[in-house]
């Protein structure tokens, strides 16, 4: 085992293009919840669409790839309004249960048989990518890069376009917030009813946030197919909502850099700890656990770092503890 | 503060980047490449060894991979362009057939510069076409194993094999619908509960609930090293939080605490012993028995988090999102430490599998169901005595309707929460104990219940216990009726969809107050 190794190994996917599209889902949680207080337990309902809005425009009706974009947002959007009507008047918690449930209900719903002919069930999508690679200006089979940090073409055309949109939306959030529109939502967010008796109304202003940052998290469920090539719906578990959580929280919610110093975190310390479990496993440390096991105890390692980061540090890395204890009302 | 830790961060990756790291790693070996796994039909994660597979270029053969014995298989292939696959029926197993897939039938893959794509060739159980519609061989014997075959969905809960006319269908479904409502609310008064004394939503009842169902199965099928040791730190831990609940106030603090912690380290100790003595001291109890161990388990779990996690939380007046998080943190811990002691498997308690049906009227159930709906009903009557007649219930309820104003009246409400968490989680067990004894045990069992759970809650009235009951009764009735029109697999979400409705035109729930919750 070498440590040396391991680390390299680590920092190098803490940039790659999984960091970068969980930090741009995140981008969009950040807005939900760090911005509005949103207790959005769903994002992965928004990422599924995204990702099958893109997979059934390219890959069933041979759609070029930037309608499938177009389509991923509609499909977001549509979703975010029935989903926001319903509850976005009731209490946080209410919220919370109903986001986590419709993620959930659009799961089966896309692995469903009868929705075989878009979706293809539980087998999913394939060979997606064909049209994104194809404007790759990068050469595919070529290797970039220095030291640790080397990608194939391919990769570094969806790390660039991603982490490209997470600045780009990390911007326009910054923008925002800097914006009379952002002083109402971080209003929402400290008091609904001190927002509401200034005669704002509250209900189209978090609307307007979920819309926009399933929007976001569609985008990142549609970079999610081009870069895998292939989908399928039980990609799309609630951990994914989880991890994202996790990484908000690392990084500090409320905080235009949160999602990106959380996702390049995140990722390191998920690689790190996987890469360090099998390592010590290979040279015989850890008998009683086998193959399937370190992907359990790495789960179960995201949930003690959200109990602990929540319990001793819940502005995360570089978060205002001052704005993280808002409370439901 | 945070420029260090910026600063920190940044010098380790300039230190990384420095080092030099391995060119590549082995999934993006610059060349391109073909992979897969193919697995098991009724478990993808086994895989099946050996079967051949071929890739040539027009008439050339440019490579060839048999699966190893986790099902993986790869074959790298000279560059970009068209290639022919061909799977090698011979080397299948007889036992499976190949799933019938455009790539399997037209064998036509595409690669693309510097990819490694991954093809997906699933296994079907041989001959499934031909016996699907051969009558059972038994018809008065359980249908509930045949459907294993045909790529059975992990995901979905078991409908019973219901056949005959609309009438009989009903009826059947009815009768299921009732069974699984019943084990929804006995599963979800918990949960109601601890909302309405706590504020809090706990994510990780569904895991509770799989706890139960996995204790009972450990200590049903025989329980040695493991079930000792974990029996031993329950026990020790229990005795700590009753000693606390039942005495503190009325003896002096540090004597309690010492005692307390003798018997939690008592306990790891206990614990320690009987792993290092593992299988020597090997025992097991029927399922009843198991059931009730497993209920005892489940009280001391959620007293245990109660006492050292939520009531800690709450005296630093940790925000309530905050609490939801740590909730679902607690969730991913507790499920999947389930899964590293007890493995994947989807199990069934042994013995309850074949039974002879009842019939009453239009409604045949086997015995074991009927056993099921006479324990739920049970709990459900004792719990609401207990709720209605007892000091302790009536207390549950104050608290539950106004937390500050039960306290300023004179109750203990931290020890009534705890007693709360006590029964919540004994009853969580038992609906797991329940829903795995009907349906199968696996490890995010308790997960996709916690979710109509959720929506039995909202149903009925959030915080309200009875509510929960009518609401699990509810939720269970429409997700097993919606099969008689719709397909199995959005039962599921028949029932959420009802919970979405509720919200918008009634969001306080069938029994909740008006209140407001918006």
């Amino acid at each position: 085992m070498d440590i040396l190794m391991i680390l390299a190994e680590s920092a190098r996917s803490a940039v790659g293009p999984v960091a970068a599209i969980y930090a741009l889902a995140a981008v969009g949680l950040n807005l939900h919840f760090g911005y509005t207080g949103l207790l959005n337990f769903g994002q992965v309902g928004f990422m599924l669409v995204g990702a099958y809005g893109l997979g059934i425009s390219v890959g069933v009706f041979g759609l070029p790839v930037l309608v499938g974009f177009v389509v991923s947002l509609a499909c977001a959007v549509v979703l975010a309004l029935l989903l926001g009507i319903p509850t976005l008047r009731l209490r946080s918690d209410y919220l919370a249960i109903s986001t986590i449930a419709t993620a959930e209900v659009l799961r089966y719903v896309y692995r469903a048989d009868f929705a075989g002919p878009l979706t293809n069930g539980v087998y999913g999508l394939q060979n997606l990518s064909a049209g994104f690679r194809s404007i790759n200006p990068f050469d595919s089979a070529g290797r970039y890069g220095f030291g640790a940090f080397n990608f194939s073409g391919n990769h570094l055309w969806v790390m660039v376009v991603t982490w490209g949109l997470v600045g780009l939306f990390a911007l326009l959030t910054w923008m925002l917030m800097h914006s009379p529109w952002g002083r109402v939502i971080k209003g929402i967010r400290e008091d609904e009813d001190a927002a509401r008796s200034l005669g704002k109304n509250v209900f189209a202003y978090k609307m307007q946030v979920l819309v926009l940052g399933g929007a976001i998290g569609a985008l990142a469920g549609a970079m999610m197919a081009v870069h895998q090539a292939a989908i399928n719906p039980d990609q799309f578990k609630p951990q994914v909502t989880f991890f994202l959580w996790a990484i908000l929280l690392l990084g500090g919610a409320g905080r235009v850099l949160g999602p990106f110093i959380g996702s390049v975190a995140f990722w390191f310390l998920m690689n790190f700890t996987d890469g360090l479990l099998r390592g010590l496993g290979s040279e015989g440390y850890l008998p009683f656990l086998s193959g399937p096991d370190f992907g359990a105890i790495q789960l179960a390692f995201v949930g003690l770092m959200l109990v602990l980061l929540i319990v001793f540090r819940p502005q995360g890395l570089i978060g205002d503890r001052k704005e993280m204890l808002i409370n439901v009302k | 503060m945070r420029t260090r830790l910026v600063t920190v961060l940044l010098a380790l990756i300039t230190a990384l980047v420095v080092i030099p790291g391995p060119a590549a790693t082995a999934d993006e070996q610059g060349g391109e490449s073909l992979s897969g796994q193919i697995g098991q039909p009724d478990d993808r994660s086994q895989g099946v060894e050996g079967i051949r597979i071929v890739i040539s270029d027009g008439d050339d053969e440019v490579g060839a991979a048999e699966t190893d014995s986790d099902g993986n298989w790869e074959v790298e292939v000279p560059g970009p362009g068209t290639y022919d696959l061909e799977v090698d029926q011979g080397s299948v197993p007889e036992e499976y057939e190949l799933r019938e897939t455009p790539l399997v039938t037209e064998g036509i893959v595409e690669v693309e510069a510097g990819d490694s794509s991954t093809l997906i060739i699933a296994l079907t159980e041989a001959g499934e076409d031909q016996s699907q519609e051969e009558p059972s061989s038994s018809p008065e014997e359980e249908a509930t194993e045949d459907d294993e075959g045909e790529g059975a969905d992990e995901e979905s809960i078991e409908v019973e094999g219901v056949s005959g006319g609309f009438g009989d269908r009903f009826a059947q479904l009815t009768a299921a619908g009732l069974l699984f409502g019943l084990v929804i609310a006995v599963s979800a008064i918990g949960l109601s509960l601890i909302f309405g004394t706590t504020k809090l939503i706990n994510f990780a009842h569904g895991d509770m609930v799989t706890f139960g169902a996995m204790m009972a199965l450990l200590f049903s099928t025989g329980a040695a090293g493991m079930g000792n040791s974990l029996l031993a730190i329950f026990a020790g831990v229990g005795t700590a939080i009753l000693l606390g609940a039942l005495l503190e106030g009325k003896v002096r603090p540090t004597p309690l605490i010492v005692v307390q912690w003798t018997a939690v380290l008592g306990g790891i100790a206990l614990a320690t012993a009987m792993g290092v003595a593992g299988d020597s001291i090997a025992w097991e109890v029927p399922l009843w028995a198991a059931a009730g161990i497993s209920v005892v388990m489940g009280a001391v779990l959620g007293g245990t988090m109660e006492r050292y996690l939520w009531r800690p939380l709450r005296r630093r007046n940790v925000a309530m999102i905050q609490m939801f998080i740590v909730s679902i943190g607690l969730a991913l811990i507790l499920r999947h430490v389930i899964l590293v002691l007890f493995s994947a498997n989807r199990t069934r308690y042994s013995g309850f599998q074949v039974q002879d049906l009842v019939h009453i009227g239009p409604v045949s159930l086997p015995p074991r169901d009927l056993v099921i709906i006479g324990v739920a009903t049970v709990a459900l009557v004792l719990v609401g005595c207990l709720l209605q007649f007892t000091r302790i219930g009536k207390a549950m309820r104050a608290v539950s309707d106004n937390r500050d104003l039960a306290e300023s009246s004179g109750i203990d409400v931290d020890r009534v929460t705890l007693y709360v968490w006590f029964l919540g989680g004994g009853l969580s067990s038992l609906g797991g104990v329940l829903f795995g004894l009907n349906q199968v045990v696996d490890y995010e069992m308790g997960f996709r219940l916690l979710l109509l759970m959720f929506a039995a809650v909202i149903l009925g009235g959030l915080g309200t216990a009875y509510g929960a009951m009518v609401g699990g009764l509810a939720v269970g009735l429409v997700a097993m009726l919606s099969t008689l029109w719709f397909p199995t697999q959005l039962m599921e979400a028949w029932a959420l969809a009802l919970m979405i409705l509720m919200l918008l035109f009634r969001p306080q729930g069938l029994l909740g107050r008006r209140e407001r919750v918006g």
